[in-house]
């Protein structure tokens, strides 16, 4: 157990560092440079921003530097936002986003794991497909249809809610709601999949035989072992959803790190961008390494390999 | 296959989705060419009108006519959805065959760097590329293709797992049949189905991953539409003119779920384990 979360461990900080690499080399092809093309700035002061940034060094040196900056956690100053570091910025961020997506994600559990759970336990009825059906048309809902559609509907013409913005303590809803509805559809159709083919294997039988509860069965006996592809589909997509949706923040006009990281791309403000990269790429290895710890304890036949 | 294809139309949906695509497709080449109307040209005078019978789905602000533009979009919309899907097809299919093949070490070394590609944040790789390389068409697809390859890659590689050590494989190889001709003349058919299946269910990621980048002002560049454009600008004026973003949305919705349908149907035809489950 300590072996492989070492072992994973290493594996994550390689990946964090890959990361930075690839952002890294992705930014040096930028022609001419971010903050040449914005406005005229005097040759001083050109100067010392390349110095800052250590862009007057060869590459290698300056991937040295970031590899520096994500070492000792001391990350440099935003390019666009200036006198803001992005440890600032993410800092500013992460709560937002970090509340529209635990708020998405109790929703789509709430939703999903109840609706798919009940069609898988009425196979082939009519209340079966509807659920299934459901499930179905909340994965094709793309958010940037049903956020606009929520907005529009909750937002402008009911006026529950603010329609965009981050001003009052509700604003939160109607973002995490979208979110919440789309997740659940894939939820609901993984749940349904997987505690169905649970409910045909032979352990289920011998539970049965032994003379446990319908109840006992489905829920101590079948439904653990069933969330394992649930739990699978949920690391990555919980730090996706805590990261912020880039469209859900953009729909919403949130200033969560979805926004910040689309500002930042299309400013070309590659210390920010790079920062951002790499708090995403952390968050997935955290989430990844939670889910095979758990998913270890869930199912006794999985074994945690180095 | 025969089987495979009477059990995919057993199911109603299924015919219906597939009946649904097709007509789709040959609205979306046909239909910019009987249409009257440009999908770029403007009628300023007209500005937005309601669905009429000269515009029978309205026109935008612009005055440009809603339908001619849907149908232009959605062919620009499965154009990027069919070869990025085809680009990740080809990186994922190469690398899992060479895998599987090649086994040992090469294989654990290779599989294990899938591992730590499923743990990068793709999505910001590919908007910082699109945003820093200016929004070119084939960096859309090629861009989206790069990043969906991984799942395809696991697949191709435990289908070559399994049949690698047959008989037909191992009398090829006695016979003195190189690396290459096993891979192209003995495996490649015999994947060919799984392959399929996962691609039928890469398109509509795909369709997804363009309109979000397209919806973020990255992806497809006016005047040029695809649906997430158009849905990005029915979202600016939905306030007057809900119907600008109702519509794209509608057709958009209706092909991810005619896709997702038909994917499904595709697995559960091919692979009757997984049919015995639903």
């Amino acid at each position: 157990m300590i072996r492989f979360i070492v072992s994973r461990f290493v594996q994550g900080i390689i990946v964090i560092f890959a990361v930075i690499t690839i952002t890294f080399a992705l930014s040096k092809m930028v022609p001419g440079g971010s903050v040449r093309s914005e406005r005229f700035i005097s040759k001083e002061a050109q100067k010392a921003q390349d110095e800052y940034y250590g862009r007057d060094k060869p590459w290698i040196v300056q991937l040295g530097l970031q590899f520096k900056h994500y070492a000792t956690l001391n990350l440099p100053e935003s390019e666009h936002y200036k006198g803001r570091g992005v440890d600032e910025i993410i800092a500013s961020g992460f709560p937002v986003s970090a509340m529209v997506g635990g708020a998405a994600l109790m929703i789509a559990l709430t939703i999903g794991v109840p609706l798919g759970a009940y069609a898988a336990l009425r196979p082939n009825t009519l209340e079966d497909r509807a659920s299934t059906l459901a499930a179905i048309v909340g994965v094709c809902a793309p958010s940037m249809v049903l956020g606009p559609l929520i907005a529009l509907v909750f937002g402008l013409k009911l006026g529950w809610f603010n329609a965009s913005g981050w001003f009052d303590s509700s604003d939160w809803v109607l973002p995490a709601s979208t979110l919440g509805i789309i997740y659940s559809g894939y939820i609901a159709r993984l749940t349904r999949g997987s505690l169905r083919e649970t409910l045909a294997q032979e352990f289920i039988r011998t539970a049965r035989a032994k003379g446990a509860g319908e109840a006992s069965v489905v829920f101590l006996h079948a439904l653990k072992l069933a969330s394992l592809p649930v739990l699978n589909f949920l690391g990555p997509a919980a730090a996706g959803l805590l990261t912020g949706s880039f469209i859900v923040e953009t729909v919403f006009q949130l200033p969560g790190l979805g926004q910040f990281f689309v500002s930042a791309a299309i400013n070309k403000d590659i210390p920010l961008a790079i920062g951002l990269s790499t708090f995403f790429a952390a968050l997935i290895v955290c989430f990844n390494l939670m889910v095979d710890i758990l998913q270890s304890v869930l199912n006794p036949r999985i074994r945690l390999q180095a | 296959m025969r089987a495979a294809w009477s059990r995919l139309m057993q199911q109603r949906m299924n015919a219906w989705a597939l009946k649904f695509l097709l007509v789709l497709i040959f609205l979306c080449y046909a239909g910019p060419q009987l249409s009257p109307y440009d999908q770029s040209q403007q009628d300023l005078e007209l500005k937005a009108t309601n669905p009429s019978p000269a515009h029978w789905l309205g026109t935008d602000p612009l005055g440009r006519d809603m339908l001619t533009r849907i149908l232009h979009g959605g062919r620009v919309s499965l154009e990027v959805g069919l070869l990025a899907t085809a680009v990740a097809v080809i990186i994922g299919v190469l690398y899992g065959m060479i895998s599987g093949l090649a086994g040992g070490r090469t294989d654990a070394a290779m599989m294990r760097i899938v591992d730590i590609l499923y743990a990068f944040p793709f999505v910001n790789f590919v908007i910082l590329l699109m945003a820093i390389r200016g929004r070119e068409f084939w960096l859309i697809f090629v861009a989206i293709g790069a990043v969906e390859w991984l799942t395809m890659a696991r697949v191709v590689r435990g289908q070559v797992l399994a049949l690698k050590n047959l008989e037909f494989v191992i009398a090829a190889r006695a016979c003195g049949a190189g690396f290459w001709h096993i891979v192209w003349r003995h495996l490649l058919p015999n994947v060919t189905g799984p392959v399929i299946i996962y691609a039928s269910l890469t398109v509509p990621g795909v369709m997804l991953l363009e309109a979000a980048l397209s919806f973020l002002g990255l992806g497809i560049q006016p005047p040029d539409a695809s649906w997430g454009v158009l849905i990005q600008d029915g979202a600016h004026s939905m306030e007057s003119y809900p119907w600008l973003l109702i519509y794209p949305g509608l057709f958009f919705s209706a092909t991810l779920l005619a896709l997702n349908l038909l994917g499904d149907g595709l697995r559960d035809a091919f692979d009757p384990k997984s049919m015995s489950q639903q």
